[in-house]
């Protein structure tokens, strides 16, 4: 299994990371030998292996519908690389469309 | 005895009889650290303001006659991955370079319940991705015990602070090994809890069904003192177990006859360090000697737990650091390489927005890091699920049934915590897969949520620390403290200090 | 158009979102109420920020269990909650928590039934319900020409259930009536407000046509989903819009399904059409995957039959209830049963008070709602109180006074400023100088006219009945407060003993 440098600008797009012509070609190259690796789980039949994707058994844990106390807005945005002290601020938003 | 050379069960028992002060206790930690980290750089953040403030509290409150928390007056370090409202959390990354968090995670608030003195942030590697500690933003930490090799990773600046007296106690993080492998090659006693027996609210998440906080330090009785603090339920995290918590340090006393610890011949095969090999061997001895028994186990699919481990972590991984994007916290962009298109063409932006997130992702991030959360992207993604996250699932199940048919034959299981002491800095960073290969005894352990502790059991030659590491089923840290502390009444290897860092 | 008249089927799939009527949001503390001023209803969990942890809302879940059922939906024994990761500014996470394959409730259905007969009966099929968290808000000001976008959070985390119908609809007339019957059954189950201005309810719709071919086959044009449409309205108008825009589209180039990638379209109220939306392929790789800081929920037997029985009538069965207990056609039952709860609980007083469902429901139907509807009131602070308006259809019930001259007294209720009480009923009827009159008053009266009308009475000898309401008038100049039934009646049994 190895990974074209298209793959890994493709995985870039999707993961929001800008990589340069020479990082795409290095993380083609540690990706495509980490993924030879895990590839030895291919080995195993786990066709009749239920995939367990957290160590707990617990079930139905719930809190109740009481409110809170909120952070104020200031605490809010504290860390906000930019807000207008009510609202953080980014780059327009403009033709793109979150999903609902 | 100066107390920095004092255990934290003895710290507190000191403090709370008035043998010392708590001023006079923090002060020489803070005086140790500042004479010794420079070379270290174990710490991120020293508060030696605060943590003043809060001795001088508690022996006013001590003299005026006033309770005291079970900790008081205890100097404890936590790794940097833990939030605390009045210190910066950085993650040892540039993306939270300075960043304060408007909350303390819930073994913080713990701590500062039971009167503990934080003493400030532990160096780590980036959002706890690393076994070496090489990989944080802040430099690396060098371990005590000799300046050019590497402490382990991830809680090496943890393991480092106590290996070199900084701190009698600090709190690490556990996702695949990273409390249980720094303290192996530290020389000192870390413990990996069972998944939920202590609270993650406020540990940043680098894998979420993985990850897992506990003490590191000098003994398991330390160990057992921190856990009583630091282990609970809480309401606001979901898998937090709703479990009481054992009075740890009370159940130590007990003779290890009859113990039943299983030793698996595949942990010895090729790659082992014979020195390591040695010390590990040497440790069965001694806990045979004082009436355990020694069982072979196999765990068939503990080969497979690298591979496993790394699609499960970087997967969930890169599902947890999308949240740093430059828009509500942490580092972004300047509009130098976010305002107009990538220099050399790389990528085409949809939007100012997207050029955004990726400049500040790209910028905020180290390598380390951006090849998990490429990792873990690619593996999620469309017609990649099933082959590597869903197939990693299935093998996790059966890593933990290797461990539920071990554990109906044995009470615990003990071998090496890792294939060889300290390595050198930069002796693994040119080859990411050799780095991941430094958590084959670790991981499985957090794939299938058990509990497992490391402490030391010898000396290589040239006077590196050797680790055994005991891994017992969920809830079984009574056992493990036990054993672990019956072992270092029979032994002295924990006692050692490194020659540079002497008092 | 009619309906067998139309070169093709439209065939519609509705996707709405609906807000959970929580004090707290999905998985945090913070208050959902609408209008607080911007980021006050934010903590570490719905900020997102480092190290924070979701725990699900109990009631939430509850809520949408209700939901589930009444739409007749099978309840997933496990459920669990997934990630749904992609990259937004109100999403502050990276990733919506909600559900992909093991959602807590699929397969139900909910029909419509137009009390004109406007359409056939409609059953459409629930494909699933499940239960998300929602987005922040995020705003432009296009027209000031900012860089920046102002990002709320507010909203995030603030529970949603997610309905997802078969595209069983036929017509926008249809979607529309479908959706007021949806939300009138989540307002009964008190799952939702539904309220659409302030974004408690969202649909998007999913529309394409089906075209017979000469031999037989049917041909499908490309799928379109429509969205940005907030009211009702809007989604009838913008269906009918696109089933005609994909009319002529088909008809010009023939592209059928498959051979397009779906079309996002987002509907512009005001220039009354829909247009393209940017639709880029990578954005729907949402990689989802189980949230490992979750735990999945069983849901136990005795749990849903307590939330069944807690439930209450949903509007359907309530409709039958009504027309059987009060003896009132279907059609007035269902206008009551539409207005909801407290409409038809403002009616059911009256009409017990009466002791009779008709004049309640005509009055109702007539009066009250076209009073509302005038002034956009609720029937809660309506000042005509159910006693008042009970004791006023007693009064024309008992021949005191006729409907018109009720009508005055009610419209005199209406303008007390306050709430009307029986008494209120008196003392307008006295105001009027309405007084009963008594049956040897009238007797006297009429016989007064007949003597003054010879021809009149020899008419209805000749047996022109009808000849005796020439009576009435010269009656009521007399004492307007006769009743002309009453008149009428005296006169023609006078009449036949002379
Ligand atoms: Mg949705
Ligand atoms: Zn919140």
């Amino acid at each position: 299994m190895s990974l074209s440098a298209t793959d890994v600008a493709k995985v870039g797009v999707l993961a929001r990371l800008a990589l340069s012509p020479t990082e795409v070609e290095a993380m083609a190259r540690q990706l495509s030998s980490i993924v030879g690796f895990v590839s030895q789980l291919e080995e195993l039949d786990t066709t009749r292996i239920e995939p367990l994707a957290h160590p707990l058994d617990t079930r139905n844990v719930f809190r109740d519908d009481v409110p809170q106390t909120c952070l104020t807005t200031n605490q809010a945005l504290q860390s906000a690389p930019r807000h207008d002290g009510e609202c953080f601020l980014v780059p327009a938003v403009l033709g793109e469309t979150g999903a609902a | 005895m100066q107390p920095v050379e004092l255990s934290s069960v003895e710290i507190v028992t000191a403090i709370r009889q008035g043998d010392v002060s708590a001023e006079r206790v923090v002060t020489a930690f803070l005086d140790r650290i500042a004479r010794l980290d420079g070379s270290i750089n174990a710490f991120l953040v020293v508060d030696r303001e605060g943590a003043l403030a809060k001795a001088a509290e508690i022996d006013r409150r001590r003299k005026s006659g006033q309770p005291l928390g079970p900790l008081a007056g205890l100097p404890v370090a936590v790794k940097d991955v833990l939030c605390t409202a009045d210190l910066p959390t950085t993650c040892a990354s540039k993306m939270l370079a300075g960043f304060r968090p408007p909350y303390d995670a819930d073994v913080v608030a713990r701590l500062r319940r039971a009167d503990a003195v934080i003493v400030g942030k532990t160096n780590m590697d980036e959002f706890a991705m690393g076994g070496s500690n090489e990989n944080s933003a802040f430099g690396p930490v060098h371990n005590p015990w000799d300046l050019d090799r590497a402490p382990g990773g991830s809680s090496g600046g943890s393991a480092a602070a106590v290996a070199a007296d900084m701190a009698p106690a600090t709190l690490g993080s556990d996702t695949g090994g990273s409390i249980r492998q720094p303290a192996g090659l530290c020389g000192i006693t870390g413990l990996k809890p069972t998944y939920g027996r202590v609270s993650r609210r406020g540990l940043i998440a680098f894998a979420s069904s993985l990850d897992q906080v506990g003490p590191m330090c000098r003994s398991a009785a330390d160990c057992g003192l921190l856990m009583e603090t630091i282990a609970g339920h809480d309401p606001g995290d979901a898998t937090s177990l709703d479990t009481a918590v054992p009075p740890y340090t009370q159940l130590l006393d007990q003779p290890l006859a009859g113990l039943r610890i299983g030793r698996v011949a595949a942990h010895f095969a090729a790659g082992l360090d014979t020195e390591v090999a040695r010390g590990v061997e040497e440790a069965f001895a001694v806990f045979k000697a004082a009436g355990a028994t020694i069982h072979d186990v196999e765990l068939p699919h503990a080969r497979y737990g690298v591979p496993t481990y790394y699609l499960v972590a970087p997967c969930e991984a890169a599902s947890n650091l999308a949240r740093y994007d430059g828009a509500h916290y942490g580092h972004r962009c300047g509009p130098a390489s976010g305002g107009k298109s990538a220099g050399d063409g790389a990528t085409a932006f949809d939007s100012p927005l997207v050029e955004m997130y990726c400049h500040s992702r790209a910028e905020g991030f180290g390598p380390e890091v951006k090849r998990r959360i490429m990792l873990g992207t690619y593996a999620l993604s469309a017609g990649y699920y099933d082959a590597y996250y869903a197939k990693a699932l299935r093998v996790r199940h059966l890593i933990r049934q290797d461990y539920l048919d071990a554990f109906a034959t044995v009470d615990v299981i003990g071998g090496p915590v890792s294939a060889t002491p300290a390595f050198r800095l930069g002796e693994k960073t040119g080859d990411p897969l050799a780095m991941y290969l430094v958590d084959m005894y670790t991981v499985s352990t957090n794939l299938a949520g058990i509990a497992g502790i490391s402490f030391p059991c010898g000396f290589t030659r040239s006077g590196l620390p050797v680790g055994f590491q005991l891994q017992g089923p969920a809830l079984s840290e009574p056992l493990l403290l036990r054993a672990a502390d019956r072992f270092q009444h029979l032994t002295e290897w924990h006692r050692r200090r490194p020659a540079g860092c002497s008092v | 158009m009619p309906a067998d008249a139309s070169p093709f089927t439209t065939v519609i799939g509705l996707e709405v979102h609906v807000q959970l009527l929580t004090r707290t949001k999905l998985f945090c503390g913070c208050p959902t109420t609408f209008g607080a001023p911007a980021n006050t209803q934010v903590c570490p969990v719905c900020l997102g920020l480092p190290g924070s942890l979701p725990v699900m809302n109990r009631r939430a879940f509850d809520l949408a269990l209700r939901a589930a059922l009444a739409l007749d939906c099978t309840i997933a024994p496990f459920t669990k909650w997934d990630r749904k990761n992609y990259f937004y500014p109100d999403l502050p996470k990276g990733y919506q928590i909600s559900q992909y394959d093991l959602p807590f409730s699929s397969d139900g259905s909910l029909e419509v039934v137009d009390p004109k007969g406007a359409f056939p009966p409609r059953r459409v099929g629930i494909i699933r319900v499940h239960l998300e968290e929602d987005a922040g808000k995020s705003m432009h000001d296009e027209a000031a020409g900012t860089a920046d976008s102002r990002i709320d959070l507010n909203r995030a985390g603030t529970p949603l259930v997610e309905i997802v119908s078969q595209p069983d609809l036929r017509s926008p007339q249809e979607a529309r009536a479908w959706l007021n019957e949806l939300k009138l059954l989540l307002v009964y189950l008190g799952v939702s407000d539904c309220n659409m201005q302030e974004g408690s309810l969202r649909v998007d719709a999913n529309v394409n046509l089906h075209v017979p071919r000469g031999d037989g086959s049917t041909a499908k044009t490309p799928i379109v989903e429509i969205k940005n449409m907030n009211s009702f309205r809007s989604v009838e108008r913008a269906l009918a819009y696109e089933a005609a825009r994909q009319w002529e589209e088909w008809q010009r180039t023939g592209i059928e399904m498959g051979k397009a990638p779906k079309q996002t379209r987002g509907w512009d109220d005001a220039a009354g059409i829909t247009r393209g939306q940017r639709h880029k392929e990578e954005s729907s790789d949402y990689r989802y995957f189980p949230d490992p800081d979750l735990v999945p929920v069983t849901v136990a037997a005795e749990e849903l039959a307590a939330i069944r029985a807690a439930m209450g009538e949903p509007p359907t069965r309530l409709r039958a209830a009504l027309a059987e207990k009060w003896g009132i056609p279907a059609a007035d039952a269902a206008v009551i049963v539409n207005q909801g709860r407290d409409v038809v609980a403002y009616y059911e007083t009256v009409a017990g008070l009466v002791g009779e469902g008709k004049p309640a429901a005509n009055w109702l139907q007539q009066d009250v709602l076209r009073t509302l509807n005038e002034t956009g009131g609720t029937i809660t602070d309506f000042p005509v109180g159910p006693a008042a308006l009970a004791d006023l259809i007693g009064r024309v019930g008992r021949g005191e006074f006729d409907t018109a001259r009720g009508r005055e007294i009610f419209a005199g209720l209406l303008t007390l400023g306050r709430a009307a009480l029986p008494a209120d009923v008196a003392a307008a009827v006295a105001a009027l100088g309405i007084t009963a009159v008594s049956d040897d008053e009238l007797t006297d009266l009429v016989r007064g006219l007949l003597t003054a009308n010879p021809k009149i009475v020899a008419d209805v000898k000749g047996g022109k009945e009808q000849a005796a309401a020439g009576l009435i008038g010269q009656a009521r100049k007399q004492n307007p407060n006769v009743n002309p039934g009453k008149v009428r009646e005296v006169a023609l049994t006078l009449i036949r003993a002379m």
